[in-house]
């Protein structure tokens, strides 16, 4: 494993991008993209994340076994949401009257 | 066993242990179990992530209207503050591989500072909320799930009413299980601070300062996620 030593303009420019990218998403929040809102406010999010994950957690200068294992937790998370969602939207909702 | 021979035979920095043959080696295995412990975390928060697609998707007008009555100033404030702990941990992580141990205390200290400011604010929020369910009066303004709920404070009723209460219980327990990890993450870089202080770490071995940051980024992440999903639902 290479002992990398990454620039702290790399982290000032890192942070300064996180901080552009958090005032565009409330920026973004005042615009009515209709079905897109929640795409938009994911997209945002989705670089931030990826921006910390790459430089502040090193991912980028880490081994491959490091990627398999970020890699794999994102294909169970996403096996997670897509079982949940197949069942929720493909039955009625309520399934039982609510009092209300 | 040649290896072995020649691991043997090697001057050893006192930080590698003995079943690793060199600190590259121990290094490397530290920070794969400390992925695998985040790959973890996220199927941890992701169960609570998994609960609010479902719920966002069938009550998307309750959760706007929940929406509407968390501050997104003081979210993003506490947004800003987070980002800024993670520069600052990454700093320390930067002056541990560089051999300035003064500065690793300095940054790491300053992310516990600004962790703090956090915890004050999330304090702050959860206090206007909770505040108005204790005691006798007319709870106006309670915005804890259950019996003392004041749904009319946000102009709902009747299944919105109900619905609004899902968008709250997952908030507290969103925040909540973020704000906890910050608690827990608080005294560990404490501690880290205390060892580099005392000297311990050096450009050839910081894996701890590394692992600690590793944890303090996650944590930053999961953020990341939650204000724009908590705070800014149909902010328009």
């Amino acid at each position: 494993m290479s002992h990398h030593v990454v620039s702290w303009k790399v982290y000032l420019g890192v942070f300064l991008a996180l901080v552009a990218l958090t005032v565009i998403t409330v920026w973004v929040a005042g615009h009515d993209f209709g079905e897109f809102n929640l795409v938009v406010a994911l997209g945002v999010a989705i670089t931030k994340a990826t921006l910390v994950v790459l430089y502040f957690m090193h991912a980028r200068y880490s081994e491959r076994l490091t990627h398999v294992v970020i890699a794999s937790s994102l294909v169970f998370f996403a096996i997670l949401v897509f079982l949940l969602l197949t069942d929720y939207v493909s039955r009625p909702w309520p399934l039982s009257p609510v009092a209300s | 066993m040649a290896e072995l021979a020649a691991h043997a035979g090697e001057a050893h920095h006192p930080a590698l242990q003995h079943h690793f043959v060199s600190l590259d080696q121990q290094r490397a295995a530290s920070t794969l179990g400390m992925w695998v412990f985040i790959a973890q975390e996220i199927l941890f928060f992701g169960g609570l992530f998994g609960a609010y697609t479902v719920y966002r998707t069938l009550y998307p007008d309750a959760f706007s209207a929940g929406s509407h009555h968390l501050s997104w100033k003081i979210g993003f404030f506490n947004t800003l503050v987070l980002i800024g702990s993670s520069l600052t941990m990454a700093m320390g992580v930067y002056s541990a591989a560089i051999g300035k141990s003064k500065a690793v205390v300095g940054f790491i200290l300053a992310t516990i500072l600004l962790g703090g400011v956090f915890l004050g604010v999330k304090y702050f929020e959860y206090g206007e909320k909770i505040r108005p369910c204790l005691g006798d009066g007319p709870h106006t303004g309670c915005l804890v799930p259950g019996a003392r709920f004041d749904a009319a404070s946000l102009h709902l009723s009747g299944a919105e009413a109900g619905h609004v209460q899902i968008y709250f219980s997952l908030y507290f327990a969103m925040t909540g299980l973020h704000a906890l990890h910050m608690i827990i993450g608080a005294p560990i870089l404490l501690t880290i601070a205390y060892f580099a202080w005392r000297g311990r770490y050096s450009p050839e071995y910081h894996t701890p300062v590394e692992l600690v940051g590793l944890y303090w980024h996650f944590v930053d992440i999961v953020w990341i996620f939650l204000f724009p999903l908590l705070y800014l639902i149909g902010h328009h």
